[in-house]
């Protein structure tokens, strides 16, 4: 359980979301992009990338369907849906406001006070 | 927002369905998600092999993830309970005794409740087999509560009633029924004409009776066969309507057949056929109909839809006090009340119903000590499953899933339970339902389990199987994963403190033991009535019965046909003596006869000085029967019509009417509107039922007073073997033309033993459940606790413990716990007894042989249950005890 605790709750769902709102992709394909976007700075446990993805589909955030692999396998692709985008905006206005605010509150000198 | 839910309830359901698929695809997904994976490693130069090992290592615990895909699908609770459904399959097989013994345990407990709320459904809860059956009353007489009426007051009720759609009347009647030349006796119902519209049948096939067939006596020589008889009696002939019989010679046609569910209006009784009460003279020999203290019939009737029963009941009295004050000397008193049809009215409908009630409660007991039995033993199997239970607790379970776990596999065993007892119940309940106990008379209790009897079995499986699934909480609850591992076996603690299963062990056999008193005070109560004076001896006797107006004879020719008769089973060697009777004690049927002292002028009801049995009998009677005159002369072939009217009468009706029995020669009392002499005492004896007080009963000649009705009593020194084929054979060979029915006495007396044999079979098989369900508790707890202390026990044998202090060590607890439930059951039990006292002859609860016998009893039950963990315990070797662990 030691690395998922690292990530905080919520960001895999903002994560996976970002992935695949720049294009359809299967999970092994979402994992890749996490890694590229984020600089390799945040890893997670190939494993529990599927229970997310599965609670995404059942929110009706993500939809799936059967394709095929740049090399050539049967994968599982997955996209936003229009409540998906809807709810991806929300969580980045949302998270940039916490991160500025954090930023900020964590940039404070003694003589600003 | 219910849009989601259908949804969602739809997509639960198609996962259920398609559950197999979703699991595969899921799989598909994953696998694809590895291959991707070692596909990129093999690029980075890595061996195919090593590529796959190294994806799936990284990927992590599959099945825990499948697992959380799963739930995050929304279908976790449907697989979870298929889930614990399968463990618990897993965990019951892995224990296959205490898997059986549970299922038995509960097969026993479900299946006699099954089988006694059958007997409830059928004659106490289910209205009788008509269309809206539950608007049907039966009218009994307010005083005695009794259901006989006379036919001229159901007229009169009938027509001045407002509260009825309609009063029908009906009898129980036999006669000679002849459809090929050789007649037969038949019982029947005896019917007024709008019987079948009142109840709303309709005919399987032609057509019924109707009130407007009826044009006075004798006017309507109808018969309506019942769908059994139709089929038996006349092979399903479908041209049937028209067709010509002889009942009692006369002749009377079949108009049509009743649907096959119809058998009347009476629970135990399946008339053969219904013939129209108008012809009453006919059918029964005389008339019955003209006299208003003929009481005979039995009425029911379809309440109007609105009345209440309080309402009917009023205007049924209204117009008995018309009767009253329009006939005192019959109907002095007239009130009426209401009760439900199908048993005679309260007659037997009181008792069966108590009975019946008591058994419920008796049943339910049984199952409660089922469970009780049950609760220790999970509660006992969820101790020694301590260890798997800390484990999964310590892997992350929670304590609920491990408690839905303990309740399946208890729901799981006690819906196995159920199956086994219901199956076993439905063959028991089969047969009873076509056990006809009286020979010749067509009597039997159609008992067949409906949808109401399956759905009660299945609720009590489940309540059962909470019931006692929920007595290993608390110990889950106070499971910790730490101790558990760390002591590896626990609660050495709490040897020394009641635990509940010790309280549930001393429950049970106080059930056990209620169950056991009651069944010895029946059976005891049955072996007592078997050895009272019954006021005759059965014993090398054979009855004759026939009907001399079967065969078509004139009423002034019956007493010489009676005569013939006589005198011609008198001349078969080895009789010894002979004589007959219009009726004999302890037969089906009984009527009480109004008696009045001698001074009595005015015989209205409230004047009667006692209610005796009546017997018209000939001379040689009492010799045939074996009754023994204590006093007098006995009844002779010169009490003649034109002497005086003479009577023997028993010792109580001598107290009752001449205080005591030396009074009694040459007194009188009036009876049937007649003055009778009394010229001889015989001893009392059983008349109704073994289990009655003693009746007064009166013998009086029945040339002087002369019936059809002839049971003829012959005695030989030969044995009954060889006495009834040369009967029959004397008999037939006379060519009267009258229907015979031969038995011994001993035979037809089951009769009479009926209810009797029957409650103590009940009580009997109940008291044997409730001992078997003690064995198996106490041998439960026993070995239970002798497996858990073997250890110790070795020990204190190493270290010269003698085998009385290992044996008190090992069993001393379940020995206690036996003292204290018995003697609480056997308290419980005596406090019962009072209940079986109205079915039970003499049912006391302070017989000294009933105490014995259930101390004895519940002794021998411990010491076969304690008999095997005792054995064990003292073959204890502390040796190898000590090097097993």
């Amino acid at each position: 359980m030691g690395e998922q605790a690292q990530i905080l709750p919520g960001t895999l769902d903002l994560l996976i979301l970002k992935a695949v709102s720049l294009g359809p992709l299967h999970g092994y394909g979402i994992l890749l992009r996490i890694g590229q976007i984020s600089g390799a700075a945040l890893e997670i446990e190939q494993g529990a990338l599927y229970p997310a993805l599965f609670r995404l589909v059942r929110q009706g955030l993500l939809k799936a369907k059967w394709g095929t692999s740049e090399n050539n396998r049967k994968a599982k692709f997955y996209e936003l849906t229009a409540s998906g985008r809807k709810r991806l905006r929300e969580e980045e206005d949302g998270w940039n406001r916490l991160a500025a605010a954090m930023t900020a509150a964590l940039s404070a000198r003694p003589e600003e006070i | 927002m219910s849009l989601a839910a259908s949804a969602y309830f739809r997509s639960l359901l198609s996962r259920f369905f398609r559950r197999e698929d979703v699991a595969e695809e899921m799989e598909q997904e994953l696998q694809a998600h590895i291959a991707l994976r070692a596909d990129d490693l093999e690029r980075g130069g890595i061996p195919r092999g090593e590529a796959e090992r190294r994806a799936r290592i990284e990927f992590g615990a599959r099945e825990r993830y499948k697992e959380e895909c799963h739930q995050a699908t929304g279908g976790s609770r449907f697989e979870g309970l298929i889930k614990d459904v399968r463990y618990a399959l897993r965990m019951l097989r892995k224990s296959p005794g205490f898997t059986l013994i549970a299922i038995g345990t509960l097969a026993l407990g479900i299946g006699a409740n099954a089988i006694v709320f059958s007997l409830l459904n059928a004659l106490v809860l289910r209205p009788v087999n008509v269309p809206h059956g539950e608007q049907i009353y039966q009218i009994e007489q307010g005083r005695d509560r009794a259901p006989s009426q006379s036919y001229l007051d159901y007229i009169d009720l009938r027509d001045r009633n407002k509260s009825f759609d309609g009063l029908a009347a009906y009898e129980i009647d036999k006669v000679g029924l002849d459809i090929d030349g050789t007649p037969t006796q038949a019982f029947f119902f005896e019917a007024s004409g709008n019987y079948f519209d009142v109840l709303g049948v309709k005919p399987y096939l032609g057509r019924f009776f109707h009130a407007e067939d009826e044009h006075g006596f004798n006017s309507a020589p109808y018969i309506v066969l019942s769908y059994a008889t139709w089929q038996t009696r006349f092979h399903s002939d479908a041209n049937i309507a028209g067709r010509v019989v002889r009942v009692n010679k006369f002749a009377y046609t079949v108009l049509g057949v009743a649907p096959e569910g119809f058998r009347g209006t009476e629970l135990f009784f399946a008339p053969e056929f219904w013939a129209p009460m108008v012809d009453d003279e006919q059918l029964n020999g005389f008339n019955t109909l003209k006299a208003r203290s003929n009481r005979g019939k039995w009425i029911v009737g379809r309440l109007r839809p609105g009345v209440t029963q309080a309402q009917a009941v009023a205007d049924l009295n209204s117009v008995g006090a018309y009767l009253s004050k329009t006939y005192p000397s019959d109907d002095d008193g007239a009130s009426f009340s209401l009760t439900k049809p199908g048993l005679v009215g309260d007659m037997l409908g009181a008792p069966v119903r108590a009975f019946v009630a008591g058994l419920m409660l008796l049943s339910g007991l049984i199952l409660l000590a089922a469970c009780a039995n049950l609760g220790s033993l999970f509660s006992a199997r969820a101790a020694d499953r301590w260890r798997e239970v800390a484990l999964r607790l310590a892997l992350g379970s929670t304590r609920g899933r491990i408690l839905r776990q303990l309740l399946t596999e208890a729901v799981l065993v006690s819906l196995g339970g159920a199956a086994a007892g219901f199956a076993g119940s439905i063959v028991l309940l089969r047969w009873l339902s076509a056990w006809q106990p009286i020979p010749d008379i067509p009597i039997n209790v159609p008992v067949n389990p409906d949808a109401r009897t399956y759905g009660v079995a299945v609720l009590l499986a489940l309540m059962s199987g909470v019931l006692f699934g929920i007595v290993p909480v608390r110990q889950v609850m106070r499971a910790h994963p730490y101790q558990a591992i760390k002591t590896g076996n626990n609660i050495t603690a709490g040897v020394r403190r009641i635990t509940l299963r010790d309280i549930l062990l001393a429950l049970q056999i106080a059930v056990c033991a209620v169950l056991v008193t009651a069944s010895l005070v029946a059976v005891r109560g049955m072996v007592r009535s078997l050895h009272s004076s019954l006021g005759f001896n059965p014993s090398n006797a054979v009855q004759v019965n026939t009907d001399v107006d079967m065969g078509g004879y004139k009423p002034e020719q019956r007493a010489a046909m009676q005569r013939r008769l006589l005198d011609a089973v008198a001349t078969i060697p080895g009789v010894s003596a002979a004589g007959y009777a219009d009726r004999v004690p302890l037969n089906i049927g009984w009527s009480d006869s109004s008696v009045y002292s001698d001074s009595t002028t005015d015989f209205k009801p409230s004047n009667v000085a006692a209610d005796a049995n009546a017997y018209r009998v000939s001379p040689g009677y009492f010799e045939a029967a074996e009754t023994a005159l204590r006093a007098g002369r006995a009844i002779t072939w010169n009490d003649t019509k034109d002497s005086p009217a003479v009577a023997v009468i028993n010792q109580e009706f001598a107290r009752k009417l001449f205080r005591s029995e030396r009074n009694a020669l040459g007194g009188h009392f009036k009876m049937w509107g007649q003055r009778f002499l009394v010229v001889g005492v015989v001893e009392d004896g059983k008349y109704r039922t073994l289990s009655e007080d003693p009746q007064p009963a009166v013998f009086v000649s029945i040339v002087q007073s002369p019936s059809s009705d002839t049971w003829l009593i012959v005695r030989s020194n030969r044995g009954t073997d060889e006495l009834g084929p040369a009967l029959e054979r004397t008999l037939n060979g006379m060519n009267t033309g009258l229907p015979f029915i031969i038995s011994t006495w001993d035979r037809e007396l089951g009769t009479a033993l009926f209810a009797a044999r029957a409650a103590s079979l009940a009580l009997g098989v109940l008291g044997f459940l409730g001992a078997m369900l003690a064995v198996t508790g106490i041998f439960g707890l026993g070995a239970y606790t002798v497996s858990r202390r073997l250890r110790e026990l070795g020990i204190r044998m190493a270290l010269g413990a003698g085998k009385t202090q290992v044996l008190r060590a090992a069993l001393g607890r379940v020995v206690r716990l036996l003292v204290v439930g018995s003697a609480s059951g056997l308290l419980l039990g005596l406090a019962a007894t009072r209940l079986l006292s109205f079915i039970v002859y003499q049912a006391s609860p302070r017989d000294p042989i009933v105490l014995a016998g259930v101390v004895l009893t519940m002794m021998l039950l411990g010491l076969l249950a304690a008999w095997i963990p005792a054995m064990r315990a003292l073959g204890a070797d502390p040796v190898m005890l000590l090097r097993e662990e």
